[in-house]
Order: C-alpha cells, then structure tokens, then sequence
C-alpha cells in the first residue's frame, strides 16, 4: 500500500533515526511512504486561537496534497500529527476557518481545489494497527524481543483532544502496549503514560518540564520498566535529559525495525 | 494599552470559548499539570474571563505556564475546552509589537546541542509572534 | 342554520396583554353562522361559564367557539359547559389564543391580527360540526405491574389492596430489584433489607398479586382498559411449583466460577442459584450460559441432589397471555458504564469501585461479610475517596448525562457516615461540585456527616486517580483552598449516574409511551398527571420516569396505584366518539388503512352490496372497531380514495380552517 507521509522537520535533524526506521519498518512490511513534497514545518504545536489561518496552513498544503493523491497522510512524530489532525479537524468542523483558509490557497494556486478535512489523518501507529495489523507486524517478527519489559509512553499530543484524535481511549490507551505485546515484549502498564512530559516548556521553565519528566520516568521505573518508548522527539528528549540515564528511551520504530530484523539494514541508516 | 471589555470580547470570540457553560466543578484545575506553577488556574481563567477580569491574567506568567495537553479539555464534563482561554490570552499579549516572551537572542543559553526543532519551533509559536 | 356564539376570553392579562379582546368579538361578528359574540375577563370561571350557558338557551345556539387557553386545559370544561346548557359537547370548537398566539407575540397588532384568523378558521370549522356520541368499552379489572423492584411491589401492594388483582413481571429470578442490594437508607439508616423484604413477602403472601418472575413482556396490543399482554416466562431448568428453595443443588453445583451479580461481580455464585437468602420466590435458576449439563449433557448433580424433583433440564419458555386493564412500567435504573471515565482508573483498579459495589462492600450478606475490605487484598482501606457526579451532570452526551442523578449526594453521604462510624481510624473524603440535599431531614443528615462524623466535604472534583503500587493517587481540586490536592487514597468510590433500564426503551414501544431522550417516560404532565403517562391507562412507577430516591419512589409508586384503582374501579369506560369510519361506498379495499393503523384497529370484511340494477356485488371493505380506534387519523391520511374520515376532524373541516386563514 501506498501513502503519503509528512516527516517533519526533527526527523531530518535531531531525530533521523526515528525517520529511517519508520522507514525501514514500513519496507519490511509492505507499505510505501511517498514524502509529501516540499512538505513545511507544521509549527509543532497547533494553535486553538479560531482566528489564525497562517499558523495551520502548512497542515493544509501536505493534506491536500495527500488528499488529491486519494492517499492517507501518515505521520509518526506526535507533535506534527497532532497539528495536521486537528487543522484537519478544524477544515471539518468550522465552516468559517474552511471558508478563510480555502480563499487564501486559490490566490495562491489557481488549480486549487476546495477542501473540507476530506483526507485521512493517520498516526503511524494507527497504520500498523488499523491497515496492517498487529497480527500481520507479529507474524514479521524476526527478533522477538521477549523478555523485554517496555514501558509505553504516550505522552499527551497523540492522544488529545480525544475527540479530534480518535487514536484509542485518553485515559487508558493500548495501542502502543499491543504493539509491545505484538513484537514479542511485555508491556508495562503505569499511571503517567499520558501525562504530558513538560513539552516547549522546557526552553521556559526547565524546572516545570524537569518536574513533569521526572513523574513519567519514575512512573515507568517503579513499575518495573527495562526501557521506555515513545513516538515523540521532543518527549525523548525531555524524558532523557531529565532522566540521567535511569533508563534508556527509543523510539517504537527502533524496537520495530530491531525486531523485523531491519535495524542494521541500509534501509535504516 | 488594552481596552477592557474589548480584551474580554476579543478572548471569548477567537477562542470560541462559551465561559457560561462552566458550572465551577474544578475538574480542570484537577487535572492541570502546571497547577502548581500557575499564579491563576484553569478553573480561575475561565471563570475570571466570564466575569470579564481579564487585565491580572495578561499580567500574568501563568499564561506561559500552560503545556496545552489538553487534559482539561478532555475531562471537562461541560465542554468548556479552558486551553483555549489560556491561549487566547496568551495570544492577547504577545501579538502586541514587542510583547514577545521568547526572543531569538536568548535561545542560545537556553539550550544544549540535543535540544530538537521541535522544541523550538514549538516554543516560538507559543511565546512569540 | 348553525347558530353560532363566539366567546374570546382575556385570561387576565394573559390573553389581553397582546390581544385587543373586543377587537376579536367584534371581527367575527358577521362570519357565517355567528348569531352571538361577546368577551370576558375569565371564560374558565363560574361566571363566564354562565355567559355562555346563558347564551347557549337565549340565542338557541347551535355551536360555540371559545377564544381562550390550549384544549389541553379547558376543552373539557367548555363541553361540560354546552352539555349543562343542552347543547352536544362535540359542538364545541376551542381558539387556542393563549399559547399559539398571546404568548409567543408581543406586539399587540400582530396577536390581534393572528387571534381573529384563529377564531375564524374555529368558526367555519364549527359550522360543519355534527352532534357527536361517545361509546362505551368494558374495563378488565386486573393489573400489570412491569418491574419488581420497591417501586413495582408498592404499586401491586396498594392495588392488591384495593381489591383488584395485579400481576408483576419481573426480568430477574427474584424481585427486590436495586434495593435488595442496599445496605442501609437515607436519611434514617434503617437496613434496606429489613424494612424491604417484609414487603416482598407481602406481595407473595398476596392472594391477589401474581408474581411472574424471570419473565418478561414480549408483546402488548389493545387499548386502556383491555390490554392483552403476551409475558414469556424463561426457562429457569427448575419447577417453580416443586422447589422449596432448600439451596442444596447451590451448594453442590460443581460450576463455581459464575460471577454474582448480585453482589456487583465482586464473588462468584454457581452456575444454579438462587440470588439472596430472602429472595421472592425463594426458587432456585439455572443459568443456562454456564451450565454444564445444559451446555454438554455431562453433569447433572443439581439433579441428584435435589430431594423434591424440581430440576427439569428440558424446561422451554412459556408465552402466557393475559388481559389488562390497566399497564404500570417500574422498570427503574441502572448506574452507567464507567468506560468513559477511565481518568478515574475504574478499569485499570479493582480499588476503584462504584458506589452500587461499595453498597455489597458493606452489607453483612455481601462478598465480605460486611467489612471494608479493599477489593483487591483485602486490606483495610486508612483512606477512602469519594467522587460526585460522574457522569451526571455532564453535556458531553457521548461520555455521560446531561441531568443530575439525585440520589448521589444522600447515599454518599450515607456511605461516608457509615465508615465513619464502623472505623473511626479511616479518613474519608467527598470531592463534590455542589451538595443537593433538598428532603425532609436530608441535609440535616449531611451535616451530620460532616460535624459528627468528621467526613471532609472538598469542594472540587478529581482530576485523575493513579494507580501506583498498592495505592491509588488521587489528584483533585481544592477550589476554595485554591489548591490541588494529592492523597494516597486505598479505595476511590465512584457515585455513577444513573440512567434508565435498557429494556425500558423497548418496552415503551410496546406500550406506544412515549420517552425523552434520556429514555426516561414521559408524564401526561409533569406537573399535574406526574404518574400517567400520556397513553391511556399507562402508568410510571419509580425511577423509569426520573431518577427517584426511596421515599420519592414509594410515594409515586403509591399514586399510580391510586390512577390504577381509579381506573379498575369503573364498570365502562367512555370512548372518545373522534374516531374514524370508513364511507364503505368509497372503499377500495387496498387495505392502506389497515397497515398503518398503530393500534389494530382496522380489520377488512367481505360486504354484500345491492347495486342499482339490483344485482348483488360483494366487495372487501374496510371496518373500523371503535373501540379500539384512538382517533389518531394515520388512516385517513393514508387512505386513497377518501373513504376513511375521522369523526369531529373529517377532510372537509380542516380544509374550511386552512381556507378561513388563508383567506
């Protein structure tokens, strides 16, 4: 199957690895991630004010651009399909944003064509679940990672707003769990899993992600976690600066990639 | 420099935020993970705009205290979504020439070399504009 | 000629305060028929229904039209009115100038304008009226009463005692319902047990109450007064008549991994039971989805083991049909899923429970004897947290609902009090978003929860409950300290909304009742008919209607006993004469009528025609039983050659109303 993915701009700087083995995972399992060309930062955390068009329409571009190819928009970064999904959501929903953001993009291309939300939003994760499905990602597995005790954290831009994202319950996910469970690992179920871990506050108030990270880390190690993932590059980095090598954090497309056996391929690096 | 009923106004039309819904449960306050760093909470926010007393919330840095999580919009059993006050409020500020709460300036000693973009692109688009 | 009066009423200012009244009296005075036309400060009142009765003789009036409020309020008085002065009481028209048009305008012009367009299309409406007589219908003195809990043994109980049969169908093996597993009552603390189970005996001691347990109604046709119910009585795989409820087959029965609902699943029962020590009828059941015998023929001990003989793997379903007058629904409440609430860990704790469950927590006959032991180690809890209002009062109608659960701030309190008094070393917190405690001596019984007992009332609700280790980390709202609040809670109760039984909705179809969308019925009138609802001899028992506590339930349940009595006690039932006929001349017997017909009404006959050169011709024509017929007119709407017509509102009627207001 093919779809359209948008990257973002971390996975083509400080996080390349979650990139190529999102990559190298899809490969392994039949799907082609076509990058949606020319593809903008999606600004990293969408703003709610109804009365900006200029901050979503990055969103915009990379979904009608899936949306003319009839092809879901998957993205695996928490923080850029957060915003795509709820822009989307937004070009659904409120006819008046629809209406200012569908005349701003006809002065900029006269073969435009009106858009209301119509393409899919989907997480990468969403993919291996609701396309593939975990029983066809456990079937792959080449390197169970049993044994393995993994703590999933899901943070809080994949879940909510619950009603926009539709990804699995707010308050008590699974779907990363199923997935741990899938490759061969033991999931490790604790309370903060969708906290948040302090996200841009960090550059503000270090103290306040600090304190935010540190809830999530203990959380996952008092229960007995060996190892922490996450989709979210900036989550990785509040959780392992804050973290002092307590206990090591990866993202879920790395323990995919290593147990499809695709982590030291080229398609990986 | 902000005219008051017009801040109030403005705030409830661009977050689109019906503040009357709230019926003083709490919940928001409840489950804010910035509470303890915020001089007003999400429950005050929402019920300080209602009463249009929105002059000590611009003055205040609980505005750039806010993760927007979104958990008190997911637990609000009223729908009132108080996330969008605080940025409305947020946004009330720093769209003003020279309000900007981060400048590029400063980024420089604020960071270390595995700080991603996402943290920064995400950090301007909240404080500055 | 018709002879027509005309009477516009002010209601005070009701009506004159948009209406020029005289305005009105004297724009219809030269309408077809009009001999008469006068206004009065109160049509309703015993003088102004002397203006009209006065009227009526003077003038020879052959119709009225009464200018005033809906026909919902006084068109009954109006006809009482004509009738006391001679005249048929069908010949009586009703301009509702109040409600659809004194009401909802407030410039005076306009609500003039629209009440003399009201009054002339009553007008030419009455000028075709014809004296109409209602029939008669016999009243089937026996009752139906769907529910077996405290609201439907009250409502059998006060009819039973009445003299009047009832019947009670209940879904369970049991009756007793929601509060056979309570533990103590608000506001006086009595055991719900002690002052219930008195009762249920009485209903099965009762020579005249039926009790149909594990039954259910499947079917309901008829109309008030003749109501013919089909009630499938399950398979319970035990003789009812040979059981004597000894439980030994429950103690040998090898199949112990049943969960006791109960008890709110908190234990097992096995695979046959019986569900309570006092259970009415005291007869075991066996549960056919964990049956061993009945699953694979291998098993058998209940059989064995049981001295009277009364096992019967074999046993099929029964249909039993009886007759009715009269249908009361009590088929209450049921507390809502907390699935959508996992903030507060319901399904990831088996310390977090409902407030039902904490109910069987502390009832001697419940999975702990009584103790508060904490559902995962059973430890005892050093601190208990309470939640308000989940789920009620909550708009997002995906999660929760809307409306306030009423019975959720007394039996917290009750519940708060109750550890308090037992274990005096537990803290207990209430996190609430206001505290409703409206009932005689119900807020008195509050404060005492929190001034004697110590309780701590937080204003503010919980945000997340945590599950860690063995506690469970409660963060929450302190709103008048300003603060959030962390405790390290050992048991979080959760006070579930309540919403109505899933078969209600269902069984409102049957009954042709109509609901609101809570799935709650509906009232004749949620004021002055509380307890009917708005289908003929349909009446509401308890929580089905609303959320009820006890005192509320048996007080309601004792009223719509009184509707029923007041019912059952009349030999003939007058029949209202606005039905439909079918003009046989017209009738082409494509039976359209018939299917629509919500009520049976219709049914097709062969008839012998003589035609004109005195041949005979048998044709299918419709035939309407005016007993059963409601008036609704679906059959005439749906009829094509115009052959069906509803009495008091033919075709030709409404079309000389349209005409007069388009006129």
């Amino acid at each position: 199957m093919k779809v359209s993915y948008f990257p973002g701009c971390t996975l083509k700087t400080t996080a390349k690895e979650l990139d190529a083995y999102t990559r190298a995972s899809a490969k392994a399992l039949g799907v082609t991630l076509e990058e949606i060309e020319n593809w903008q930062c999606c600004g990293g955390v969408f703003t709610t004010a109804n009365d900006e068009i200029a901050t979503k329409l990055s969103s915009i571009r990379a979904l009608t651009e899936a949306n003319a190819k009839e092809q879901p928009l998957v993205s695996v970064c928490s923080a850029c399909h957060n915003v795509i999904k709820q822009t989307n959501r937004a070009m659904q929903t409120d006819a008046d944003f629809a209406f200012r953001v569908n005349n701003y993009m006809r002065m900029q291309s006269d073969t435009y064509t009106e858009y209301h939300g119509e393409a899919r939003v989907m997480h990468f994760l969403e993919l291996l679940r609701d396309e593939i499905g975990f029983d066809k990602v456990a079937a792959a597995v080449k390197n169970s990672l049993k044994g393995k005790k993994i703590a999933a954290y899901y943070g809080c831009l994949l879940l909510r707003p619950g009603k926009t994202m539709q990804m699995d319950d707010v308050e008590n996910p699974r779907i990363i769990e199923d997935l741990i469970r899938a490759l061969g690992a033991e999931p490790v179920i604790y309370a903060s899993r969708n906290e948040c871990c302090g996200g841009y506050v960090a550059l503000d108030s270090p103290d306040s992600a600090a304190k935010q990270s540190r809830k999530v880390l203990d959380g996952a190690i008092s229960a007995g976690a060996d190892l922490i993932v996450t989709a979210c590059p900036l989550c990785r980095y509040n959780l392992i600066k804050n973290g002092k090598s307590d206990i090591p954090v990866v993202y879920f497309t790395e323990l995919l990639a290593e147990a499809l056996g695709v982590k030291e391929t080229e398609d990986a690096q | 420099m902000h005219n008051k009923d017009n801040v109030t106004e403005r705030v409830l039309r661009i977050s689109g935020v019906n503040a009357r819904r709230c019926m003083k449960c709490g919940k928001c306050s409840a489950s804010c993970p910035s509470y303890d760093e915020m001089e007003y909470h999400p429950h005050q926010f929402v019920y300080m705009v209602e009463s249009g007393d929105v002059e000590p919330l611009l003055n205040s840095r609980s505005i750039y205290k806010c993760l927007t999580c979104f958990a008190c919009v997911d637990r609000c059993p009223r729908g009132v979504e108080p996330v969008k006050l605080v940025e409305a409020i947020r946004l009330e500020v720093i769209r003003e020439q020279g309000a900007n709460h981060l400048r590029a300036d400063d980024v420089p000693a604020k960071i270390d070399e595995d700080v991603p973009q996402q943290l920064l692109v995400s950090a301007f688009r909240k404080y500055a504009k | 000629m018709p002879r027509i009066g005309v009477f516009v009423c002010w209601c005070g200012s009701n009506i004159a305060g948009t209406v020029d009244v005289s305005t009105v009296s004297e724009a219809v005075k030269n309408e077809q028929g009009v001999v008469f036309s006068t206004n009065y400060q109160y049509m309703c009142s015993q003088s102004g229904q002397d203006i009209i009765k006065n009227a009526i003789r003077k003038h020879n009036l052959t119709g009225i039209v009464v200018c005033s409020c809906s026909p919902r309020m006084h068109e009954a008085t109006f006809r009482k009115t004509a009738a006391a002065a001679g005249l048929n009481p069908y010949m009586v028209e009703i301009a509702n100038i109040r409600e659809q048009c004194s009401w909802v305008h407030k410039d005076m012009l306009t609500g003039t304008q629209k009440a003399i367009v009201l009054t002339k299309a009553a007008i030419a409406k009455v000028n075709l009226n014809s004296p109409l007589t209602p029939g008669e219908s016999p009243v089937t003195k026996r009752a139906l009463v769907i529910g077996g809990g405290i609201a439907g043994i009250q409502t059998a109980l006060d009819i039973a005692d009445a003299g009047f049969p009832v019947d009670i169908v209940e879904t369970k093996p049991t009756i007793g319902g929601k509060m056979a597993q309570l533990d103590k009552t608000f506001p006086t603390l009595d055991c719900a047990a002690c002052i219930l189970t008195p009762k249920m005996v009485d209903a099965a001691q009762n020579d005249k109450i039926r009790i149909y347990s594990y039954s259910e109604v499947e079917e309901v046709n008829g109309f008030v007064g003749n109501f013919d119910v089909k009630i499938r009585r399950k398979a319970r795989y035990v003789k009812e008549e040979l059981c004597t409820g000894c439980g030994l087959c429950t103690e040998k029965c090898p199949q112990k991994k049943v969960p006791n609902e109960f008890n709110m699943g908190m234990d097992n029962r096995r695979a046959i039971y019986i569900p309570f020590a006092q259970a009415v009828p005291k007869v075991a059941t066996i549960d056919a989805d964990y049956c061993t015998m009945l699953k694979t023929g291998k098993c058998g001990v209940c059989s064995k083991v049981c001295t009277a003989g009364a096992i019967d793997y074999k046993q099929k379903d029964e249909i039993i049909t009886e007759r009715y007058g009269a249908i009361v629904a009590a088929t209450g409440f049921n507390p809502i899923s907390m699935d959508k609430f996992d903030e507060y860990a319901y399904s990831q704790s088996k310390d977090v429970i409902t407030s039902l469950e904490f109910e069987r927590l502390t009832n001697a006959a419940g999975p702990t004897a009584g103790k508060l032991l904490r559902p995962s180690d059973g430890k005892h809890p050093h601190t208990v947290v309470f939640v308000q209002c989940v789920g009620s009062r909550c708009a997002a109608a995906e999660k929760g609902k809307e409306y306030c659960s009423k019975i959720c701030c007394m039996y917290t309190a009750k519940h708060a009090m109750l550890i308090r008094d037992k274990y005096p070393d537990v803290e207990v917190y209430v996190f609430y978003i206001d505290v409703r405690t409206p009932g005689k001596n119900f807020d008195e019984f509050y404060r005492r929860a929190v001034e004697e007992y110590g309780v701590h009332y937080i204003k503010g609700m919980v945000g997340k409950v945590s599950p860690e280790g063995d506690v469970l980390k409660v963060q929450a709202s302190d709103l008048i300290a300003n603060k959030q609040l962390h405790i390290d809670a050992d048991l979080v109760v959760l006070a579930a909304a309540i919403e109505p039984d899933k078969s209600a909705r269902s069984l409102a179809t049957m009954l042709t009742a109509s609901m609101d969308t809570n799935d709650f019925f509906t009232e004749a009138h949620p004021k002055l008919r509380p307890v009917e609802s708005p289908t003929a001899g349909v009446f509401l028992s308890g929580a089905c209607q609303g959320p009820k506590d006890i005192p509320e339930t048996v007080s309601q349940a004792g009223a719509a006993a009184s509707k029923v009595i007041g019912l059952l006690a009349k030999d003939k039932l007058i029949g209202n004469p606005c039905i439909a006929h079918s003009d046989e001349m017209m009738c082409n017997g494509c039976s359209s009528c018939e299917r629509v017909c919500p009520y049976g009404a219709i049914t097709y006959v062969n008839k012998e025609f003589r035609m004109p050169d005195r041949t005979t011709l048998v044709r299918r024509v419709a035939s309407v039983n005016e007993a059963v017929c409601q008036g609704c007119g679906a059959c005439t709407v749906a009829c094509p050659s115009g052959a069906m017509d509803l009495r008091g509102f033919t075709a030709q009627q409404i079309m000389s109303e349209v005409d007069a207001i388009c006129k």
